[in-house]
């Protein structure tokens, strides 16, 4: 039973670590445009690429 | 590049008789349906953002351009920062992804633009740039020409309140649901503890544990409840929060007591999850009301108009309507809408009014003529003295009989309001019953008594009732929004599920509001005829010019206001106009004549067509039993030939906006009303009856009096709107029927004190889960 001690505090800081995500991606306004964000990820950008990345 | 667009657009091709951009069928085999097209594939083809087509055809949407009425000046509504110039567009035909891409793609390639984020779900547009402020209508045109409408607002006048409010909420259910998630972890332990090994020791830690998580969490997440328990209270009412305050807090205090006395039970987890519960569903009711709002204000926000003030000195300025004054000279270009009510003091013209008075044909107007906003200025340029502005406008007068009228529609009370009103007494008197049972007959002392108590609170908690109704809600709005039909109001689904007798305008709303040409012409004739009409903005003049399309304009064509048109010898007009005899025609609708030197003139005869699917829809609405009436201000030989046409047989002609309101009234005496209309002057008639429909393309005042919104020609969408209604109406009366079941069942348990937290955490949740997925059941089709 003593695996409580750590077990439980590593359990919830572990589900604060995602409440605090949470509100930061609301805070952020990913919440704000959901129909947008999932057909935006099919499209990659059509920057032209810097010499750095053609050079490679 | 005007001439490369006219090259572009008029060159047929052979291979394929579909549209180049928007992928319609063109009606003759040319290269693009419209003007509009052609530009848009041009302007994406220069900035070599051809992959568009690819992704519009991966998501499967078909990107036809959005009607622009006449554009707004962003300039005003650009808000300059330290960090430079900010706009906010409202964006019309957004339909995908690909359209958000090639928005921002083409924005990207103008060198004064930092940054342009298209927002899909609001359909809105935020754009920041250095530089001057006019740069806003240069990106604005950019977008116009890709083939999207636009229309700047201003993000700070469109309630951010109740976007607050929602944020609140989705930030106070993201709280309460972590909680909600550690604790229920914990109590499992201590509930498959119970009938192991553990000791009283470590399940007193995990119930501190759990209170740790659950009371801060609790605080926060019963706020927005405890608010409206506490206004509902202070107005002397009680409503469904009061329970929930009551027994949340409760069980929080007894919990904590219990915790410390290191007793078997504690109910932080019921608690932390009912709210959980209870949040989601009031999220999504606050998000379902919210998108319909924003929805509504986007569709109000593109129809939005300007008007051009001329002062003393000449020069011009554009405001906002309602921004001029008293005596002010306004400049009405040809096409444009009419801002404000006043004489004219300059120029004739032709006046499309079918907005305000219902009347499908537009009348001639000239000096002296009083003009009221709404009206439509076809033919020529006009100036005009804006006399009565504010509240004596025809439009004001119009509002007030709104007001009237809409304050016998607020007395209707939702459903679920109408339950939760008898509910919360009766769980009230239970708990406390219970409380007093146990103290007089158990002998067992307060604390077992107010523990049995407190489950009654909690088991009776409206967990499913209060999901009941905003899933349901939320379903069916989705659904019809998905079909381009925006609910406005929270009760509407309601009001309109009870309608029996379905009142129709004409002009506008069976029909679609503008003349199509319906007679056969020589070719050569109407090609002339084409020609010419490509300098007008009359209706007769569009019809014809979409009977051919590819038709150029003809150069020197002169406009006669009331007349007609005329080119040399050429004349097309009315009969008297074009020298015709008309004696021997039996034709009363619209008409244009064309004369050519040497030749009998020849007649177009025009129609306003029948929305395609009106018939069949009448025909459904008769087959689900209900009575179909037509209502308009227009001639009674136009509606009984109209009525005749749709198989009406209850219709009534020539009818002012206060007898059509004063016929809606006499009708709903024989059983609910459902109004269609989009005119001004149905406006009243609109807020008078039961539950009301508009289609987007309706005047502002009879949106805002509209229950419901519906885009596009189709009007199937008032038979879809009141199926689901009426389905919705049944599924919310099942889900209630359901939670009351659930609550018949529980409740003698929790009275006699059976109700351990397991029993009741598996209460409510399976009870919740029943009611949601009944819910969903609405949205497959």
């Amino acid at each position: 039973m003593s695996g409580l001690l750590y077990l439980i505090p590593v359990a919830l800081s572990l589900g604060l670590l995602g409440l605090v995500a949470f509100l930061w991606a609301l805070r952020s306004g990913q919440f704000d445009d959901l129909d947008g964000a999932a057909s935006r990820i099919l499209f990659d950008d059509q920057k032209p690429l810097s010499s750095k990345e053609i050079d490679r | 590049m005007t001439a490369a667009i006219l090259t572009a657009w008029t060159a047929p091709t052979t291979v394929e008789a579909r549209c180049g951009h928007c992928g319609r069928e063109t009606s003759t085999g040319q290269a693009f349906c419209c003007a509009g097209c052609a530009s848009a594939k041009q302007l994406i083809a220069e900035l070599g953002l051809d992959a568009y087509y690819d992704r519009r055809r991966a998501m499967g949407a078909s990107g036809q351009p959005a009607s622009d009425v006449d554009p707004i000046p962003a300039t005003t509504f650009v808000r300059t920062e330290k960090d430079g110039c900010h706009l906010d567009l409202m964006v019309d035909g957004l339909e995908c992804g690909a359209c958000a891409w090639l928005i921002e793609a083409a924005l990207a390639r103008d060198p004064a633009l930092d940054h342009a984020r298209v927002n899909l779900s609001q359909r809105r547009l935020a754009l920041s740039w250095h530089g001057p402020a006019e740069i806003g209508d240069r990106l604005a045109a950019i977008v116009r020409r890709l083939g999207y409408a636009v229309a700047p607002f201003d993000p700070e006048r469109l309630s951010t309140a109740i976007d607050a409010e929602e944020r609140d909420l989705l930030r106070s259910m993201g709280v309460a649901g972590f909680a909600a998630a550690n604790v229920m972890l914990l109590s499992v332990s201590v509930w498959s503890g119970a009938v192991g090994e553990m000791g009283p020791v470590t399940r007193d830690l995990l119930h501190w544990v759990s209170a740790l998580i659950a009371l801060p969490a609790i605080v926060y997440a019963v706020r927005p409840f405890a608010r409206s328990a506490f206004t509902a209270l202070a107005a002397g009412r009680t409503n469904m929060d009061v329970p929930i305050t009551i027994g949340v807090t409760l069980a929080s205090a007894m919990s904590l007591f219990d915790t410390w006395r290191s007793d078997e039970h504690a109910y932080f987890d019921s608690a932390i999850t009912l709210l959980f519960f209870l949040l989601i569903g009031r999220y999504l009711d606050r998000h379902a009301r919210g998108r319909a709002r924003s929805a509504v204000a986007h569709v109000a926000a593109l129809a939005a108009h300007s008007a051009t003030v001329v002062d003393a000195e000449g020069h011009v300025r554009i405001v906002r309507p309602s921004e001029v004054a008293a005596g002010a000279t306004v400049l009405v270009a040809a096409g444009e809408r009419i801002p404000v009510d006043g004489r004219i003091v300059d120029g004739a013209t032709d006046l499309d009014t079918a907005l305000v008075t219902g009347e499908s044909l537009p009348r001639p107007a000239g000096l002296g003529d009083t003009v009221h906003a709404g009206m439509v200025n076809l033919t020529r340029a006009i100036r005009l003295v804006a006399e009565r502005t504010g509240e004596a406008t025809l439009l004001a007068e119009i509002g007030r009989l709104l007001a009237a009228a809409e304050s016998g529609r607020s007395r209707f009370i939702a459903l679920a309001d109408r339950v939760a009103r008898r509910y919360a007494p009766v769980v009230h008197l239970a708990a406390l019953a219970t409380f007093i049972g146990w103290m007089v007959l158990g002998q067992a002392g307060w604390h077992p008594a107010l523990s049995a108590a407190v489950t009654v609170l909690i088991i009776t908690c409206p967990c499913a009732l209060a999901l009941a109704v905003p899933t349901v809600q939320v379903v069916a709005s989705g659904r019809l929004f998905r079909q381009g039909i925006l609910l406005k109001s929270p009760t509407a689904l309601e009001r309109l599920a009870e309608g029996r007798i379905v009142v129709f305008d004409k002009t506008g709303t069976l029909t679609v509001g503008r003349p199509e040409l319906v007679n056969e012409v020589p070719a050569e004739d109407l090609a002339i005829a084409a020609g010419l009409a490509q300098a007008s903005r009359h209706p007769l003049s569009r019809a014809l010019v979409r009977a051919l399309p590819s038709i150029p304009a003809a150069l020197g064509v002169v406009e006669h206001p009331g007349e007609g048109l005329s080119l040399g010898d050429i004349r097309l007009g009315n009969a008297r106009f074009a020298s015709a005899d008309r004696r021997a025609e039996d034709w009363t609708g619209p008409e244009l004549w064309l004369s050519r030197p040497g030749r009998a003139p020849i007649q177009f005869r025009f129609e306003d067509r029948v929305r395609a699917d009106a018939a069949e829809t009448i025909r459904h609405l008769t087959e689900l039993r209900y009575r179909v009436v037509l209502l308009s201000g227009d001639r009674s030989e136009a509606v009984g030939r109209l009525a005749a046409t749709l198989r009406i047989p209850e219709w009534h002609a020539e009818l002012s906006p206060a007898a059509k309101q004063a016929m809606v009234e006499r009708l709903a005496t024989e059983g609910p009303v459902v109004m269609v209309g989009d005119g001004i002057n149905d406006a009243p008639a609109l807020a008078k009856a039961h539950a009301s429909i508009a289609p987007a393309t309706a005047a502002d005042v009879s949106r805002a009096a509209a229950d419901a919104v519906f885009q596009g020609d189709r009007l199937a969408a008032v038979a879809e709107i009141l199926r689901v209604a009426r389905s919705a109406d049944r599924l919310v009366r099942q889900n209630l029927g359901l939670a009351l079941g659930y609550n018949l069942f529980a409740v003698p348990l929790a009275v006699l004190g059976f109700v351990t937290p397991l029993i009741a955490a598996i209460a409510m949740s399976s009870s919740s889960l029943l009611v949601v997925g009944n819910a969903l059941r609405l949205g497959r089709k």
